[in-house]
């Protein structure tokens, strides 16, 4: 039971800028998916609804040469089927294909996950891994933010109060390389208690370029750089992986809960970052 | 049609329920219907020093907002428990009352505290958030054996150590030699985990008085609404029985967490009352959480004593069961008479005894879900057999063929009587057992676990047997052991003129499949087709005194009450035939909807016969109009259904994360009249076993909130989690029902569960682990392996 909230759908992307602009309190709705349960529980009022659900101009998946540019309001469904994303942005579509249920995924959409960023989605470990970069648009106009400087806290990003995400660039995969997520899930939400994304290169048997995404463990998705460097230069065998694994997660601060304590968390890191590596290695 | 009992007939009601044209309480709408909405303590343990509700009587749309004191004012005394189990001294139970809106005192999370009634459900949400209650908190308890200590937060005046009442039974002085001389005892120490019952339709109530009649309707999802309008007429609201009328409408699943009174229903039509006009109140999720009655919570300290061949010599156990925060309408049965008196298993063990303190804690209400008490009772004996087994070296199966009850029919042998006051029916335990490993193919799967463990593979073969006590219940035998109620079902059987035939029956569907089940049953016993059978329940002005539909009752006392019904219409069916035929009654047969006169082709059919009685023209002397029956069938026995289950996983050693890779159940319920039916009743009490033993379990922190109040917390399983079920059946017909069935309900539930903790737990022996407390979360597991191997 939802309090009472004023509702807009705008036509474009610059009105629903202006309806954010003029109400104060107003929230944008796109898949609904994090807002509207929310909402229900009343631990959210917004007291107007911006429905940017419908605007065709935000639901897009184009080849942009070195990069796929996603329209924000393209669905995880779109994203976990097409057959460009498959081919060049793998990861992505990989991690799109086990987000919440066939629901969820026909209604939400990447603009509106990122923009939400709950720490437990799935979708920020393979941004980080993929190193994409989020187009948001505000009253000064458009800018480009990479993902490493997104993801700042628990659902706080480095977003505007009056900006929205419209693009998200996720370069194209280099040959040679090979990618893989991973989550370990919530048997209730089926949110990621952790869930890691990697992305490497393996040229000549070295791993020439390692890239991994940890979401669900922290308050926000993280690079994690130190795995990153103790494989980066290594042979691609199971030893190099397990020992760069070994260290997932030193020296982050984890979530702990009630089904996921935070030691376990932390083992649970190290586990899935080996397991994502060795399949995103090709191992 | 005949032969339909044993029929995969397809279930008539589905069509409706999966093309979404159920009808729930929900969906009914009545002219002139006002919302309401309920403010609920947010704390666990609180006096409320005072409610204000001035700003929400005059919020947009406020019809009304009635608090605890209105109802006081009014006479309406609080919710009543149906069953008295007194102290072992023989004090009486404290049964502190248990006021339809708090009274002064706040006991649990979601305690209601007021009413707020407005003309939509939106505007009344908003207008119980300006309702003021002025809290003043005190400490809570939760922990059923804390709440026992001293210093522990009282939650009455008048209930020393929070304790409702203990009990016990069997033989303390023979138990306990019995553990004096043992060669070998087993002891374990556990919780069985407090599970939220998530029926998937939530709690709803209308509640509708006509001034005009001084008539009162209430329109309740239960899964018994004469008992509700019994209870609310006779002990909560003083309303003349006559003039009230419970509906029940689909009712979609309630695995016993529907069988109780709750506020709500009280609330509405005595709101409706005061209001003119009809008061709906729906449950949100979050609030089914917070008020539905819970299930299980029993912490247990079981022993097991053993001699040196592995005979099962005694059994004892010590429980304390946490009632919540009163004691809800069944509460007390639970945990005593539908726990304690099926601690014999299937077992020879000469000497039983069982201790139970049943405890108020700041906590939901707990009372019967699905299995109730038999589930803890069973997971209490497996996992001390199958944990002595290992202790001995012994195999499992081999411990339990040991001590398995010898075969006996009921018939030709007498029922077994046990050391906990039951008489068990009819089983032959040791070759359903037997049919138990063969599907499994027990032997080769040892030899998998071998090879497993060669490979590093954490493999797990877990087995269970049960045995429940069902088709509750032969009523003088449950009023001596405290109910307040008789437990007989009702039957209405109305052949129509045309020959079709109504049947108005006590026991009432939350998904079970009575509308096709008890077709087939009249279908077969009359010769007729299943369309010309309707079934009808869940009304008390269309049906007669009933008691509902829980405990695996409904076929096995319910369908005997129609049995009764039906051999009544056969009965006087068989003169009116005899009277057209022109032949003696004792020379006709009836098979196929026909009355034959024996070695003759003169016959008439059944739907001649109904018209005949209704247009009684030519008909015989002195017999009244009419082919209509109403009979009610009390039981000589509980039912025994009983059965073996096989759980085969594997471990995750990485993360301790469980797979269920195969689940065998063989179970014996008696006769069968749709296989089908049961398969998918064992399916889902199977699916419900496997996920207290893996997934599910409320957790309350030591404030008493609820920290999974919510499906993103609270797991409950999905298929992509389970293996394809390997299901079989051996068939001993009980012998005190014609139908000679048992019940299924219930049975997948109680066996589940320890064949997977036996199974998980056996995956890990060699490692050291010894024991897993529930439900076993992949971090536990994985933190057992660590503490064994450290």
């Amino acid at each position: 039971m939802t309090a009472a909230f004023d509702y807009h759908r705008p036509a474009s992307v610059d009105e629903a800028l202006s309806l954010i602009q003029q109400n104060e309190d107003a929230k944008l709705l796109a898949g609904g998916h994090s807002l509207l349960p929310a909402m229900k529980l009343r631990l959210s009022t917004p007291g107007a609804l911006v429905d940017i659900g419908r605007l065709e101009e935000l639901q897009y998946i184009r080849d942009g040469g070195d990069h796929i540019a996603l329209g924000a309001g393209t669905t995880h469904h779109a994203i976990e089927s097409s057959d460009l994303m498959a081919e060049k942005a793998p990861l992505l579509a990989q991690t799109a294909a086990v987000i919440g249920d066939p629901q969820v995924r026909n209604k939400g959409t990447i603009g509106g996950s990122l923009a939400h960023a709950d720490p437990a989605a799935d979708y920020p470990a393979a941004i980080l891994a993929t190193e994409a970069q989020i187009v948001v648009r505000g009253s000064d106009g458009e800018r480009v933010i990479d993902a490493a400087d997104y993801f700042i806290d628990l659902f706080l990003t480095s977003l505007g109060p009056d900006e929205i995400i419209t693009e998200v660039r996720v370069p194209v995969q280099g040959a040679n390389t090979g990618s893989c997520y991973l989550k370990f899930h919530n048997p209730a939400s089926r949110f990621a208690v952790v869930g890691v994304a990697a992305q490497v290169t393996v040229e000549n048997g070295t791993c020439s370029r390692v890239r991994i995404g940890i979401t669900g463990a922290a308050n926000a998705a993280f690079r994690d750089s130190g795995v990153e460097r103790a494989l980066q230069g290594q042979a691609a065998s199971a030893d190099t992986i397990a020992a760069a694994a070994a260290n997932a997660a030193q020296g982050q601060e984890l979530l702990g809960d009630t089904f996921a304590g935070e030691d376990y968390r932390r083992h649970l890191c190290r586990v899935y970052t080996g397991r994502a590596l060795t399949q995103a290695s090709g191992g | 049609m005949a032969n339909l009992i044993g029929q995969s007939v397809k279930r008539v009601e589905d069509q409706r329920f999966i093309t979404g044209q159920g009808r729930y309480t929900d969906d009914i709408t009545l002219p002139n219907m006002t919302f309401a909405v309920l403010v609920r303590s947010p704390h666990a343990h609180a006096h409320v020093k005072n409610i204000d509700s001035s700003t929400a009587q005059n919020a947009p749309g406020v019809v009304g907002v009635f608090t605890g004191a209105d109802l006081e004012a009014a006479g309406i005394g609080g919710l009543p428990c149906g069953w008295q189990v007194d102290f072992k001294n023989g004090d009486t139970m404290k049964e502190p009352p248990h006021p339809v809106l708090a009274l002064g005192k706040v006991r649990h999370v979601g305690d209601p505290v007021a009413i707020v009634i407005a003309e939509t459900r939106d505007q009344a949400a908003d207008a119980a958030e300006l309702v003021d209650v002025d809290y003043e908190v005190l400490d809570a308890v939760v922990n059923s054996v804390t709440a026992t200590q001293d210093g522990a937060p009282q939650l009455f005046d008048d209930v020393p150590s929070n304790t409702a009442f203990d009990w016990a039974l069997g033989d303390a002085e023979k138990t306990d030699a019995a553990f004096a001389t043992a060669s070998h005892v087993t002891t374990l120490e556990y919780t069985n985990q407090r599970l939220v019952t998530n029926a998937i339709e939530p709690r709803c109530a209308i509640g509708d008085y006509d001034a005009s009649r001084d008539h009162y309707t209430l329109y309740s999802s239960t899964q018994n609404p004469h008992v509700i309008r019994l209870l609310m007429s006779a002990f909560v609201m003083g309303l003349p029985e006559h003039k009230v009328r419970v509906v029940s409408p689909d009712v979609g699943g309630g695995f016993g967490s529907k069988i109780f009174h709750y506020a709500e229903e009280v609330l509405t039509l005595w709101c409706s009352m005061q209001l003119k006009r009809p008061v709906k109140w729906t449950a949100q999720r979050s609030e089914s959480f917070l008020t539905d009655a819970h299930g299980r919570d029993h912490i247990t300290k079981a022993e097991l004593a053993l001699d040196t061949d592995g005979n099962i010599t005694g059994l004892r156990a010590k429980t304390y069961a946490n009632m919540g925060a009163y004691l809800s309408t069944f509460a007390p049965c639970v945990p005593t008479y539908l726990h304690g008196t099926l601690l014999q298993g299937l077992y020879t063990t000469p000497a039983v005894h069982v201790d139970v303190t049943a405890v108020f804690t700041n906590t939901t209400c707990v009372d019967a879900l699905r299995g109730a008490g038999r589930p803890e009772a069973t997971y209490l004996v497996e996992r001390l057999v199958e944990t002595a087994a290992h202790e001995l070296g012994i195999d499992p199966a081999e411990l339990r063929q040991k001590n398995f009850i010898p075969a006996f029919d009921g018939v030709e042998q007498p029922g077994y009587e046990t050391q906990v006051a039951l008489v068990y029916d009819s089983g032959d335990y040791a070759a359903n057992f037997q049919k138990g490993l063969e599907k499994a193919n027990y032997a080769d799967l040892r030899l998998q676990q071998q090879a497993a463990r060669k490979e590093g593979r954490l493999m797990g073969i877990g087995l269970s047997t049960f045995i429940e006590a069902c088709g509750i219940a032969p009523s003088a035998v449950v009023g001596s052991l405290g109910a307040r109620a008789g437990l007989f079902e009702s039957a209405g059987v109305r052949v129509q003129p045309t020959g079709k035939v109504s049947v108005y029956t006590g026991s009432h569907s939350q998904g079970q499949g009575h509308d096709t089940t008890f077709a087939q049953v009249v279908g077969d016993q009359l010769g007729i087709p299943l369309d010309d059978v309707e079934i009808i329940h869940g009304d008390t002005e269309q049906v007669p005194f009933g008691m509902g539909t829980y405990g695996s009752r409904s076929l096995a006392v319910g369908g005997m009450a129609i049995m009764k019904s039906l051999d009544k219409v056969k009965e006087k069916g068989a003169k009116i035939a005899a009277h057209l035929l022109e032949a003696a009654e004792e020379d006709l047969d009836f098979a196929d909807g026909q009355w034959t006169v024996k070695g003759t082709d003169q016959s008439i059919g059944f739907a001649d016969v109904a018209l005949t009685a209704y247009v009684p023209h030519n008909y015989p002397e002195g017999l009244e109009p009419g082919l209509e029956f109403t009979s009610f069938y009390d039981p000589a026995n509980f039912t025994f259904p009983f059965g073996t289950h096989v759980a085969v996983v594997e471990v995750d050693p990485d993360t301790g994360q469980v797979s269920v890779e195969r689940y065998v159940a063989v179970d014996d319920v008696g006769n069968i009249v749709n296989p089908m039916i049961v398969d998918g009743q064992v399916h889902g009490g199977v699916t419900h076993g496997i996920a207290q033993a893996l997934l599910e379990g409320a957790i309350y922190d030591d404030d008493g909130q609820l920290l999974n109040g919510s499906f993103m917390d609270y797991p409950l399983p999905r298929a992509d989690e389970l293996p394809s079920f390997e299901t079989d059946r051996t068939v001993t017909p009980c012998p005190h029902n014609a139908l000679g069935v048992k019940g299924v309900g219930e049975a997948g539930t109680i066996a589940a569960t320890p064949a997977i903790v036996n199974a998980v737990v056996d995956a890990l022996w060699h490692l050291g682990v010894r024991d897993l407390q529930m439900p076993l979360t992949p971090q536990r597991v994985w933190q057992a392996i660590q503490d064994a191997s450290a």
